[in-house]
Protein backbone atom coordinates (compact mmCIF):
# COMPACT_ATOMS: atom_id res chain seq x y z
CA UNK A 1 0.00 0.00 0.00
CA UNK A 2 3.34 2.67 0.93
CA UNK A 3 4.21 1.77 -2.82
CA UNK A 4 0.91 3.15 -3.95
CA UNK A 5 0.33 6.04 -1.91
CA UNK A 6 4.13 7.06 -3.06
CA UNK A 7 3.24 6.42 -6.81
CA UNK A 8 1.00 9.11 -8.39
CA UNK A 9 0.40 6.14 -11.23
CA UNK A 10 -0.23 3.33 -8.99
CA UNK A 11 -2.85 5.81 -6.98
CA UNK A 12 -4.94 6.46 -9.79
CA UNK A 13 -4.96 2.70 -11.06
CA UNK A 14 -6.15 1.87 -7.32
CA UNK A 15 -9.09 4.16 -7.75
CA UNK A 16 -10.22 3.06 -10.55
CA UNK A 17 -13.85 1.48 -9.79
CA UNK A 18 -12.61 -2.28 -10.15
CA UNK A 19 -9.89 -1.68 -8.04
CA UNK A 20 -12.08 0.38 -5.51
CA UNK A 21 -14.43 -2.87 -4.71
CA UNK A 22 -11.07 -4.77 -3.78
CA UNK A 23 -9.74 -2.31 -1.58
CA UNK A 24 -11.54 -4.26 1.44
CA UNK A 25 -8.58 -6.42 0.96
CA UNK A 26 -5.17 -4.88 1.08
CA UNK A 27 -2.88 -6.91 -0.52
CA UNK A 28 -5.04 -7.42 -3.87
CA UNK A 29 -6.01 -4.14 -4.33
CA UNK A 30 -1.99 -3.62 -4.16
CA UNK A 31 -1.08 -6.57 -6.57
CA UNK A 32 -3.86 -5.54 -9.28
CA UNK A 33 -2.36 -1.86 -9.42
CA UNK A 34 1.09 -3.36 -9.33
CA UNK A 35 0.51 -5.43 -12.15
CA UNK A 36 -1.46 -3.39 -14.23
CA UNK A 37 1.34 -0.90 -13.89
CA UNK A 38 3.83 -3.21 -14.86
CA UNK A 39 2.07 -4.67 -17.65
CA UNK A 40 1.32 -1.15 -18.88
CA UNK A 41 4.94 -1.14 -20.54
CA UNK A 42 4.46 -4.39 -21.75
CA UNK A 43 0.80 -3.68 -23.91
CA UNK A 44 1.09 -0.38 -24.27
CA UNK A 45 -2.86 -0.39 -24.76
CA UNK A 46 -3.67 -0.95 -21.34
CA UNK A 47 -1.72 2.51 -20.54
CA UNK A 48 -5.15 3.83 -21.36
CA UNK A 49 -6.47 2.57 -18.31
CA UNK A 50 -3.58 3.63 -15.91
CA UNK A 51 -4.42 7.38 -17.45
CA UNK A 52 -8.32 7.04 -16.71
CA UNK A 53 -9.41 9.99 -13.99
CA UNK A 54 -10.09 9.12 -10.55
CA UNK A 55 -13.33 8.45 -10.03
CA UNK A 56 -14.69 8.30 -6.35
CA UNK A 57 -14.77 5.24 -3.94
CA UNK A 58 -17.24 3.59 -2.63
CA UNK A 59 -18.53 5.22 1.06
CA UNK A 60 -20.63 2.52 2.16
CA UNK A 61 -19.37 1.77 5.82
CA UNK A 62 -18.23 -1.42 6.64
CA UNK A 63 -20.72 -3.51 8.65
CA UNK A 64 -21.03 -7.24 8.88
CA UNK A 65 -24.24 -7.93 7.44
CA UNK A 66 -25.03 -11.07 9.70
CA UNK A 67 -26.80 -13.12 7.12
CA UNK A 68 -27.40 -16.65 8.11
CA UNK A 69 -25.56 -19.83 6.41
CA UNK A 70 -27.42 -21.65 8.38
CA UNK A 71 -31.08 -21.86 5.97
CA UNK A 72 -28.47 -23.49 3.38
CA UNK A 73 -27.75 -26.28 5.48
CA UNK A 74 -31.33 -26.77 6.64
CA UNK A 75 -31.94 -27.04 3.20
CA UNK A 76 -29.89 -29.29 1.61
CA UNK A 77 -29.10 -31.44 4.93
CA UNK A 78 -33.24 -31.73 5.21
CA UNK A 79 -33.54 -33.49 1.85
CA UNK A 80 -30.42 -35.51 1.76
CA UNK A 81 -31.42 -36.34 5.52
CA UNK A 82 -34.71 -37.94 4.04
CA UNK A 83 -33.05 -40.57 2.33
CA UNK A 84 -30.53 -41.31 4.80
CA UNK A 85 -33.14 -41.84 7.36
CA UNK A 86 -35.76 -43.80 4.61
CA UNK A 87 -32.68 -46.51 4.63
CA UNK A 88 -32.34 -46.48 8.47
CA UNK A 89 -36.10 -47.01 8.66
CA UNK A 90 -36.09 -50.04 6.44
CA UNK A 91 -33.09 -52.07 8.06
CA UNK A 92 -34.33 -51.05 11.11
CA UNK A 93 -38.04 -52.00 10.76
CA UNK A 94 -36.48 -55.56 9.87
CA UNK A 95 -34.53 -55.52 12.98
CA UNK A 96 -37.41 -54.79 15.06
CA UNK A 97 -39.83 -57.60 12.73
CA UNK A 98 -37.27 -60.45 13.73
CA UNK A 99 -35.79 -61.88 17.07
CA UNK A 100 -32.37 -63.48 17.31
CA UNK A 101 -34.88 -66.80 17.89
CA UNK A 102 -34.93 -66.17 13.94
CA UNK A 103 -31.36 -65.67 12.77
CA UNK A 104 -30.43 -68.98 15.22
CA UNK A 105 -32.84 -71.18 13.34
CA UNK A 106 -32.47 -69.88 10.27
CA UNK A 107 -28.70 -70.53 10.58
CA UNK A 108 -29.70 -73.74 11.68
CA UNK A 109 -30.90 -74.53 8.24
CA UNK A 110 -28.56 -76.86 6.11
CA UNK A 111 -30.29 -75.25 3.03
CA UNK A 112 -29.43 -71.64 4.37
CA UNK A 113 -25.66 -72.37 4.93
CA UNK A 114 -25.48 -73.88 1.41
CA UNK A 115 -27.37 -71.04 0.32
CA UNK A 116 -24.42 -68.33 2.12
CA UNK A 117 -21.50 -70.63 1.02
CA UNK A 118 -22.96 -70.42 -2.73
CA UNK A 119 -24.04 -66.96 -2.64
CA UNK A 120 -20.32 -65.76 -0.95
CA UNK A 121 -18.35 -68.03 -3.95
CA UNK A 122 -20.52 -66.93 -6.77
CA UNK A 123 -20.34 -63.28 -5.92
CA UNK A 124 -16.72 -63.48 -5.98
CA UNK A 125 -16.24 -65.21 -8.64
CA UNK A 126 -18.56 -63.12 -10.86
CA UNK A 127 -16.97 -60.25 -10.04
CA UNK A 128 -13.63 -61.21 -10.26
CA UNK A 129 -14.64 -62.54 -13.94
CA UNK A 130 -16.58 -59.00 -14.16
CA UNK A 131 -13.37 -57.16 -13.42
CA UNK A 132 -11.02 -58.95 -15.98
CA UNK A 133 -13.27 -58.45 -18.29
CA UNK A 134 -14.09 -54.54 -17.42
CA UNK A 135 -10.33 -53.72 -17.79
CA UNK A 136 -9.71 -54.09 -20.76
CA UNK A 137 -13.20 -53.33 -22.57
CA UNK A 138 -13.06 -50.35 -20.51
CA UNK A 139 -9.47 -49.27 -21.54
CA UNK A 140 -10.44 -49.66 -25.16
CA UNK A 141 -13.21 -47.64 -24.72
CA UNK A 142 -11.70 -45.00 -22.53
CA UNK A 143 -8.66 -44.49 -25.16
CA UNK A 144 -9.93 -45.40 -28.87
CA UNK A 145 -12.12 -44.43 -31.14
CA UNK A 146 -12.83 -47.25 -33.73
CA UNK A 147 -15.80 -48.03 -35.93
CA UNK A 148 -18.73 -49.39 -34.22
CA UNK A 149 -17.74 -48.09 -30.88
CA UNK A 150 -20.96 -46.20 -30.51
CA UNK A 151 -22.93 -49.51 -31.12
CA UNK A 152 -20.48 -51.27 -28.61
CA UNK A 153 -21.05 -48.47 -25.58
CA UNK A 154 -24.47 -48.86 -25.95
CA UNK A 155 -24.57 -52.50 -26.34
CA UNK A 156 -22.52 -52.39 -22.79
CA UNK A 157 -25.77 -50.97 -21.51
CA UNK A 158 -28.38 -53.11 -22.31
CA UNK A 159 -27.68 -55.65 -19.28
CA UNK A 160 -28.01 -52.22 -17.19
CA UNK A 161 -31.06 -51.54 -18.64
CA UNK A 162 -33.12 -55.01 -19.19
CA UNK A 163 -35.43 -55.87 -17.35
CA UNK A 164 -33.88 -58.37 -14.94
CA UNK A 165 -36.49 -61.40 -15.89
CA UNK A 166 -36.01 -60.69 -19.65
CA UNK A 167 -32.20 -61.32 -19.03
CA UNK A 168 -32.54 -64.46 -17.53
CA UNK A 169 -35.13 -65.29 -19.94
CA UNK A 170 -32.82 -64.25 -23.05
CA UNK A 171 -29.80 -66.50 -21.14
CA UNK A 172 -32.10 -69.39 -21.36
CA UNK A 173 -32.95 -69.33 -25.15
CA UNK A 174 -29.54 -68.62 -25.91
CA UNK A 175 -28.30 -72.13 -24.28
CA UNK A 176 -31.09 -74.03 -25.33
CA UNK A 177 -31.54 -72.58 -29.50
CA UNK A 178 -31.66 -75.58 -31.48
CA UNK A 179 -29.48 -74.28 -34.41
CA UNK A 180 -29.30 -75.63 -37.83
CA UNK A 181 -30.92 -78.64 -39.26
CA UNK A 182 -29.16 -80.94 -36.95
CA UNK A 183 -30.61 -78.54 -34.06
CA UNK A 184 -27.96 -77.98 -32.53
CA UNK A 185 -27.84 -76.88 -29.19
CA UNK A 186 -25.01 -74.79 -26.86
CA UNK A 187 -26.42 -76.22 -23.81
CA UNK A 188 -26.34 -80.22 -25.10
CA UNK A 189 -22.91 -79.60 -26.72
CA UNK A 190 -21.55 -78.18 -22.96
CA UNK A 191 -23.12 -80.78 -21.25
CA UNK A 192 -22.55 -84.01 -23.89
CA UNK A 193 -19.28 -82.68 -25.06
CA UNK A 194 -17.24 -80.14 -22.77
CA UNK A 195 -19.12 -82.21 -19.82
CA UNK A 196 -19.51 -78.57 -18.29
CA UNK A 197 -23.72 -78.28 -18.07
CA UNK A 198 -24.79 -74.99 -17.42
CA UNK A 199 -28.51 -74.22 -17.00
CA UNK A 200 -30.20 -75.13 -13.95
CA UNK A 201 -26.61 -75.59 -12.06
CA UNK A 202 -24.14 -73.29 -10.48
CA UNK A 203 -22.63 -71.91 -13.64
CA UNK A 204 -25.64 -70.28 -14.79
CA UNK A 205 -26.02 -68.51 -11.31
CA UNK A 206 -22.40 -67.15 -12.30
CA UNK A 207 -23.44 -66.39 -15.75
CA UNK A 208 -26.36 -65.16 -14.60
CA UNK A 209 -24.81 -62.47 -12.14
CA UNK A 210 -21.85 -61.87 -14.50
CA UNK A 211 -23.82 -60.22 -17.18
CA UNK A 212 -25.22 -57.49 -15.14
CA UNK A 213 -22.23 -57.30 -12.68
CA UNK A 214 -19.45 -56.85 -16.03
CA UNK A 215 -21.83 -53.98 -17.66
CA UNK A 216 -21.36 -52.15 -14.29
CA UNK A 217 -17.63 -52.68 -13.80
CA UNK A 218 -17.21 -51.59 -17.30
CA UNK A 219 -18.53 -48.66 -17.13
CA UNK A 220 -16.19 -48.33 -13.60
CA UNK A 221 -13.38 -48.89 -15.38
CA UNK A 222 -14.08 -46.85 -18.44
CA UNK A 223 -14.42 -43.35 -16.00
CA UNK A 224 -11.22 -44.52 -13.96
CA UNK A 225 -9.21 -44.87 -17.17
CA UNK A 226 -10.99 -41.72 -18.37
CA UNK A 227 -9.73 -40.03 -14.93
CA UNK A 228 -5.99 -41.51 -16.10
CA UNK A 229 -3.58 -38.70 -18.31
CA UNK A 230 -3.56 -40.55 -21.35
CA UNK A 231 -0.31 -38.44 -22.30
CA UNK A 232 1.75 -40.47 -19.78
CA UNK A 233 1.10 -43.64 -22.07
CA UNK A 234 1.86 -41.53 -24.96
CA UNK A 235 5.48 -40.83 -23.63
CA UNK A 236 6.31 -44.14 -22.49
CA UNK A 237 5.31 -45.34 -25.68
CA UNK A 238 8.24 -42.95 -27.22
CA UNK A 239 10.53 -43.94 -24.81
CA UNK A 240 9.95 -47.66 -26.23
CA UNK A 241 6.62 -49.42 -24.74
CA UNK A 242 4.82 -51.32 -26.75
CA UNK A 243 0.77 -50.43 -26.41
CA UNK A 244 0.59 -53.15 -24.04
CA UNK A 245 3.61 -51.95 -21.42
CA UNK A 246 2.20 -48.89 -21.77
CA UNK A 247 -0.68 -50.08 -20.49
CA UNK A 248 0.72 -52.85 -17.65
CA UNK A 249 3.15 -50.48 -16.76
CA UNK A 250 1.64 -47.38 -16.73
CA UNK A 251 -1.60 -46.90 -16.56
CA UNK A 252 -2.79 -49.87 -15.10
CA UNK A 253 -0.74 -48.74 -12.05
CA UNK A 254 -2.72 -46.01 -11.77
CA UNK A 255 -5.79 -47.92 -11.77
CA UNK A 256 -6.04 -49.71 -8.41
CA UNK A 257 -8.18 -47.64 -6.80
CA UNK A 258 -10.86 -48.02 -10.13
CA UNK A 259 -10.26 -51.81 -10.03
CA UNK A 260 -11.23 -51.69 -6.28
CA UNK A 261 -14.47 -49.89 -6.86
CA UNK A 262 -15.19 -52.04 -9.50
CA UNK A 263 -14.15 -55.43 -7.78
CA UNK A 264 -17.11 -53.27 -4.90
CA UNK A 265 -19.58 -52.48 -7.40
CA UNK A 266 -19.65 -55.81 -9.32
CA UNK A 267 -19.90 -57.23 -6.53
CA UNK A 268 -22.65 -55.45 -4.91
CA UNK A 269 -24.78 -56.11 -7.82
CA UNK A 270 -24.10 -59.98 -7.97
CA UNK A 271 -25.25 -60.31 -4.74
CA UNK A 272 -28.48 -58.31 -5.47
CA UNK A 273 -29.11 -60.35 -8.92
CA UNK A 274 -32.33 -62.46 -8.89
CA UNK A 275 -34.71 -62.62 -11.44
CA UNK A 276 -32.13 -63.85 -14.11
CA UNK A 277 -30.78 -66.66 -11.28
CA UNK A 278 -34.58 -67.46 -11.19
CA UNK A 279 -35.33 -67.97 -14.64
CA UNK A 280 -31.89 -69.36 -15.85
CA UNK A 281 -30.66 -71.21 -13.00
CA UNK A 282 -33.83 -71.94 -10.87
CA UNK A 283 -34.16 -72.26 -7.08
CA UNK A 284 -33.21 -75.63 -6.46
CA UNK A 285 -32.42 -76.00 -2.62
CA UNK A 286 -28.44 -77.36 -1.94
CA UNK A 287 -27.75 -76.21 -5.74
CA UNK A 288 -28.43 -73.15 -7.03
CA UNK A 289 -29.79 -71.34 -4.10
CA UNK A 290 -28.05 -68.13 -3.52
CA UNK A 291 -29.54 -65.44 -0.62
CA UNK A 292 -31.68 -63.46 -2.49
CA UNK A 293 -33.42 -66.65 -3.89
CA UNK A 294 -33.69 -68.13 0.01
CA UNK A 295 -35.40 -65.13 0.77
CA UNK A 296 -37.84 -65.45 -2.17
CA UNK A 297 -38.49 -69.50 -1.04
CA UNK A 298 -38.91 -68.90 2.24
CA UNK A 299 -41.31 -66.02 1.74
CA UNK A 300 -43.23 -68.42 -1.24
CA UNK A 301 -43.58 -71.05 1.89
CA UNK A 302 -45.40 -68.19 3.96
CA UNK A 303 -42.00 -67.78 6.63
CA UNK A 304 -42.09 -64.23 6.79
CA UNK A 305 -39.80 -64.20 9.85
CA UNK A 306 -37.31 -66.85 8.34
CA UNK A 307 -37.55 -64.32 5.28
CA UNK A 308 -36.30 -60.90 7.37
CA UNK A 309 -33.42 -62.68 9.02
CA UNK A 310 -32.52 -64.10 5.61
CA UNK A 311 -32.66 -60.54 4.41
CA UNK A 312 -30.81 -59.24 7.28
CA UNK A 313 -28.09 -61.49 6.97
CA UNK A 314 -28.06 -60.42 3.07
CA UNK A 315 -27.16 -57.15 4.59
CA UNK A 316 -24.67 -57.87 7.27
CA UNK A 317 -23.00 -59.78 4.58
CA UNK A 318 -23.03 -56.82 1.91
CA UNK A 319 -21.73 -54.48 4.95
CA UNK A 320 -18.69 -56.67 6.06
CA UNK A 321 -17.87 -56.90 2.38
CA UNK A 322 -18.51 -53.47 1.19
CA UNK A 323 -16.57 -52.49 3.96
CA UNK A 324 -13.37 -55.13 3.51
CA UNK A 325 -12.93 -53.96 -0.11
CA UNK A 326 -13.42 -50.08 0.77
CA UNK A 327 -10.63 -50.55 3.51
CA UNK A 328 -8.48 -52.14 0.34
CA UNK A 329 -9.10 -49.15 -1.14
CA UNK A 330 -7.88 -46.79 1.77
CA UNK A 331 -5.41 -49.01 2.39
CA UNK A 332 -3.53 -48.35 -1.37
CA UNK A 333 -4.03 -44.78 -1.07
CA UNK A 334 -3.13 -44.15 1.98
CA UNK A 335 0.14 -46.41 1.46
CA UNK A 336 0.57 -44.83 -1.71
CA UNK A 337 0.57 -41.47 0.70
CA UNK A 338 2.78 -42.86 3.10
CA UNK A 339 5.80 -43.57 0.88
CA UNK A 340 5.41 -40.66 -0.62
CA UNK A 341 5.98 -38.81 2.88
CA UNK A 342 8.43 -41.02 4.07
CA UNK A 343 10.95 -40.54 0.32
CA UNK A 344 10.08 -36.32 1.21
CA UNK B 1 19.40 -35.76 -38.14
CA UNK B 2 15.91 -34.49 -37.99
CA UNK B 3 14.50 -34.01 -41.36
CA UNK B 4 10.63 -33.66 -42.14
CA UNK B 5 9.73 -33.78 -45.92
CA UNK B 6 6.42 -32.57 -47.19
CA UNK B 7 4.44 -33.39 -44.07
CA UNK B 8 0.79 -32.88 -44.03
CA UNK B 9 -1.33 -33.03 -40.62
CA UNK B 10 -4.96 -32.93 -40.38
CA UNK B 11 -6.71 -33.16 -37.35
CA UNK B 12 -10.60 -32.64 -37.17
CA UNK B 13 -10.70 -28.89 -38.54
CA UNK B 14 -7.47 -28.12 -38.44
CA UNK B 15 -4.75 -29.01 -40.48
CA UNK B 16 -0.85 -27.92 -42.11
CA UNK B 17 0.64 -29.10 -45.14
CA UNK B 18 3.97 -29.36 -47.33
CA UNK B 19 5.82 -28.99 -43.92
CA UNK B 20 9.34 -28.98 -44.71
CA UNK B 21 11.89 -28.95 -41.79
CA UNK B 22 15.89 -30.12 -42.05
CA UNK B 23 18.04 -30.08 -38.70
CA UNK B 24 21.79 -31.33 -38.78
CA UNK B 25 23.04 -33.54 -36.40
CA UNK B 26 23.98 -31.88 -32.94
CA UNK B 27 22.11 -28.73 -34.13
CA UNK B 28 19.72 -27.15 -31.80
CA UNK B 29 16.58 -25.47 -33.44
CA UNK B 30 13.93 -23.20 -32.45
CA UNK B 31 10.59 -23.35 -33.81
CA UNK B 32 8.17 -20.43 -32.76
CA UNK B 33 4.64 -19.67 -33.50
CA UNK B 34 1.46 -18.62 -31.73
CA UNK B 35 -0.36 -21.25 -29.40
CA UNK B 36 -2.40 -23.14 -31.10
CA UNK B 37 -0.48 -23.22 -34.73
CA UNK B 38 0.44 -26.84 -34.62
CA UNK B 39 3.87 -26.98 -32.95
CA UNK B 40 2.77 -29.41 -30.78
CA UNK B 41 1.32 -32.02 -33.87
CA UNK B 42 4.42 -31.29 -35.57
CA UNK B 43 6.61 -32.33 -32.02
CA UNK B 44 4.07 -35.46 -32.17
CA UNK B 45 4.35 -36.65 -35.90
CA UNK B 46 8.27 -36.96 -35.28
CA UNK B 47 7.71 -38.77 -32.28
CA UNK B 48 5.01 -41.02 -34.19
CA UNK B 49 2.49 -40.32 -31.68
CA UNK B 50 0.17 -38.74 -34.33
CA UNK B 51 0.16 -39.63 -38.10
CA UNK B 52 0.68 -37.32 -40.87
CA UNK B 53 -1.51 -37.67 -43.74
CA UNK B 54 1.30 -38.08 -46.22
CA UNK B 55 5.08 -37.32 -46.14
CA UNK B 56 7.76 -38.39 -44.69
CA UNK B 57 9.96 -38.26 -41.08
CA UNK B 58 13.68 -39.04 -41.25
CA UNK B 59 15.69 -39.33 -37.97
CA UNK B 60 19.35 -39.75 -38.52
CA UNK B 61 19.25 -40.62 -41.90
CA UNK B 62 16.62 -42.91 -41.62
CA UNK B 63 13.25 -43.03 -43.04
CA UNK B 64 11.17 -43.62 -39.41
CA UNK B 65 7.57 -42.94 -41.00
CA UNK B 66 6.59 -46.13 -40.49
CA UNK B 67 8.48 -47.28 -37.71
CA UNK B 68 6.23 -47.49 -34.38
CA UNK B 69 7.37 -43.87 -31.54
CA UNK B 70 9.51 -46.72 -29.12
CA UNK B 71 12.15 -47.53 -32.20
CA UNK B 72 12.34 -43.72 -33.22
CA UNK B 73 15.17 -43.38 -30.48
CA UNK B 74 13.40 -39.91 -29.95
CA UNK B 75 13.20 -38.48 -26.14
CA UNK B 76 10.41 -36.22 -26.10
CA UNK B 77 9.22 -34.29 -23.38
CA UNK B 78 5.75 -32.57 -23.65
CA UNK B 79 4.57 -29.53 -22.15
CA UNK B 80 2.20 -31.36 -19.52
CA UNK B 81 5.35 -33.60 -18.47
CA UNK B 82 3.13 -36.48 -18.16
CA UNK B 83 5.30 -38.51 -15.50
CA UNK B 84 4.23 -41.04 -14.40
CA UNK B 85 2.41 -41.29 -11.11
CA UNK B 86 3.32 -44.57 -9.36
CA UNK B 87 6.92 -44.28 -10.40
CA UNK B 88 9.71 -42.16 -8.40
CA UNK B 89 12.19 -40.19 -9.41
CA UNK B 90 14.94 -42.28 -9.69
CA UNK B 91 12.46 -45.12 -11.63
CA UNK B 92 11.91 -42.35 -14.43
CA UNK B 93 15.42 -42.06 -15.25
CA UNK B 94 15.70 -45.70 -15.21
CA UNK B 95 12.48 -46.37 -17.45
CA UNK B 96 13.82 -46.37 -20.62
CA UNK B 97 17.02 -48.38 -20.18
CA UNK B 98 15.14 -51.07 -18.63
CA UNK B 99 12.51 -51.57 -21.35
CA UNK B 100 15.69 -52.48 -23.67
CA UNK B 101 16.81 -54.96 -20.82
CA UNK B 102 20.00 -52.74 -20.03
CA UNK B 103 22.49 -54.53 -17.53
CA UNK B 104 21.49 -53.22 -13.85
CA UNK B 105 25.25 -51.97 -13.32
CA UNK B 106 24.65 -49.29 -16.75
CA UNK B 107 21.19 -48.61 -15.54
CA UNK B 108 22.32 -47.51 -12.29
CA UNK B 109 25.15 -45.73 -13.69
CA UNK B 110 23.69 -43.93 -16.62
CA UNK B 111 20.61 -43.20 -13.78
CA UNK B 112 23.34 -41.56 -11.44
CA UNK B 113 24.84 -39.92 -13.92
CA UNK B 114 21.52 -37.67 -15.68
CA UNK B 115 20.64 -37.14 -12.24
CA UNK B 116 23.96 -35.79 -11.52
CA UNK B 117 23.91 -33.30 -14.98
CA UNK B 118 20.13 -32.35 -13.88
CA UNK B 119 20.84 -31.82 -10.25
CA UNK B 120 18.14 -34.12 -9.14
CA UNK B 121 20.27 -36.64 -7.57
CA UNK B 122 18.79 -35.43 -3.84
CA UNK B 123 15.39 -36.50 -5.24
CA UNK B 124 15.78 -40.22 -6.81
CA UNK B 125 14.21 -41.75 -4.10
CA UNK B 126 11.27 -39.63 -4.25
CA UNK B 127 7.96 -40.21 -5.47
CA UNK B 128 6.90 -37.17 -8.18
CA UNK B 129 3.71 -35.80 -6.67
CA UNK B 130 4.95 -32.57 -4.92
CA UNK B 131 7.93 -32.00 -6.91
CA UNK B 132 8.07 -28.03 -7.79
CA UNK B 133 7.23 -27.37 -11.51
CA UNK B 134 11.39 -26.57 -12.08
CA UNK B 135 12.11 -30.22 -10.41
CA UNK B 136 9.25 -31.84 -12.56
CA UNK B 137 10.72 -30.42 -15.67
CA UNK B 138 14.10 -31.65 -14.60
CA UNK B 139 12.58 -35.17 -14.01
CA UNK B 140 10.38 -34.95 -17.29
CA UNK B 141 14.13 -33.80 -18.92
CA UNK B 142 15.97 -36.59 -17.26
CA UNK B 143 13.70 -39.39 -18.04
CA UNK B 144 14.21 -38.25 -22.02
CA UNK B 145 17.87 -38.38 -21.95
CA UNK B 146 18.45 -41.17 -19.86
CA UNK B 147 17.76 -43.70 -22.83
CA UNK B 148 20.26 -41.71 -25.21
CA UNK B 149 18.29 -40.79 -27.49
CA UNK B 150 19.46 -39.38 -30.82
CA UNK B 151 16.91 -36.54 -31.32
CA UNK B 152 15.54 -34.57 -28.18
CA UNK B 153 12.05 -32.92 -28.32
CA UNK B 154 11.23 -30.07 -26.12
CA UNK B 155 7.35 -28.87 -26.34
CA UNK B 156 7.24 -25.43 -24.09
CA UNK B 157 9.18 -26.52 -21.69
CA UNK B 158 9.95 -23.21 -20.17
CA UNK B 159 6.31 -21.70 -20.17
CA UNK B 160 4.86 -22.91 -17.17
CA UNK B 161 7.37 -21.79 -14.76
CA UNK B 162 8.03 -18.42 -12.48
CA UNK B 163 10.91 -16.49 -13.71
CA UNK B 164 13.65 -17.35 -11.51
CA UNK B 165 12.79 -21.48 -12.28
CA UNK B 166 12.46 -20.28 -16.06
CA UNK B 167 15.84 -18.75 -15.38
CA UNK B 168 17.82 -21.70 -14.30
CA UNK B 169 16.09 -23.95 -16.59
CA UNK B 170 17.41 -21.92 -19.39
CA UNK B 171 20.60 -22.36 -17.91
CA UNK B 172 20.26 -25.54 -17.59
CA UNK B 173 19.09 -26.72 -21.22
CA UNK B 174 22.20 -24.54 -22.59
CA UNK B 175 24.68 -26.46 -20.33
CA UNK B 176 22.66 -29.83 -21.50
CA UNK B 177 23.19 -28.30 -25.44
CA UNK B 178 26.65 -28.13 -24.66
CA UNK B 179 27.37 -31.04 -23.01
CA UNK B 180 25.41 -33.69 -24.82
CA UNK B 181 25.51 -31.86 -28.39
CA UNK B 182 22.14 -34.12 -28.79
CA UNK B 183 19.75 -32.96 -31.71
CA UNK B 184 17.32 -30.81 -30.42
CA UNK B 185 14.26 -29.31 -31.58
CA UNK B 186 12.66 -26.74 -29.20
CA UNK B 187 9.14 -25.92 -29.55
CA UNK B 188 7.98 -21.94 -28.00
CA UNK B 189 6.43 -18.89 -28.24
CA UNK B 190 9.23 -17.10 -26.49
CA UNK B 191 12.01 -15.24 -28.03
CA UNK B 192 14.44 -14.82 -25.12
CA UNK B 193 14.21 -18.93 -25.38
CA UNK B 194 15.51 -18.76 -28.92
CA UNK B 195 17.84 -15.85 -28.89
CA UNK B 196 19.47 -17.88 -25.84
CA UNK B 197 19.39 -21.29 -27.52
CA UNK B 198 18.71 -21.73 -31.15
CA UNK B 199 21.77 -22.60 -33.37
CA UNK B 200 18.81 -22.90 -36.15
CA UNK B 201 15.50 -20.63 -36.07
CA UNK B 202 11.92 -22.01 -36.89
CA UNK B 203 8.48 -19.76 -37.61
CA UNK B 204 5.10 -21.09 -38.11
CA UNK B 205 2.92 -17.92 -40.14
CA UNK B 206 -0.16 -19.40 -40.90
CA UNK B 207 0.20 -22.91 -41.36
CA UNK B 208 3.93 -22.16 -43.21
CA UNK B 209 7.16 -22.60 -41.45
CA UNK B 210 9.53 -20.30 -42.50
CA UNK B 211 13.59 -20.91 -41.54
CA UNK B 212 14.70 -17.30 -40.13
Amino acid sequence: MEDSERNPLLQSISALPSAGRLRGRREVSFDFGFSLHAASFRYPFLFFFSHVSPTPVSNRPLVPRRRSDAPFFLLMGGISSCFVLLIVLLIAADLAFTSLADFRDVLAKPEIRASIRLTLLSCTVSAILSVIVAIPLGYLLSRFQFPGRFVVDTLIDIPIVLPPLVLGLSLLILFHLPIGNSGWELESWLRDEVGFPVTYRWPAVVLAQFVVACAFAVRTMGVTFDQIDARAEDVARTLGCTRLQAFTKVALPQAGRGIVASLTIAWARALGEFGPILVFAGATRMRTEVLSTSVFLELSVGDLNAAVAVSLLMVAIAIVVLLALRVLGTRRLGMAMMSGERSR
Amino acid sequence: MIRLHQIAIQIADFSMSDISIEIERGQYAVLMGKTGCGKTSILETICGLRKPTSGTVWVQDTDVTRFSPGDRQIGYVPQDLALFPTYSVGEHLEFALKLRKTPRERVNQRRDETAEMLGITHLLGRRVEGLSGGEAQRVALGRALAGEPSVLLLDEPLSALDEQTRDEMLALLQTLKDATHVTTLHVTHNRIEADVLADRRFRIVDGVIEAE
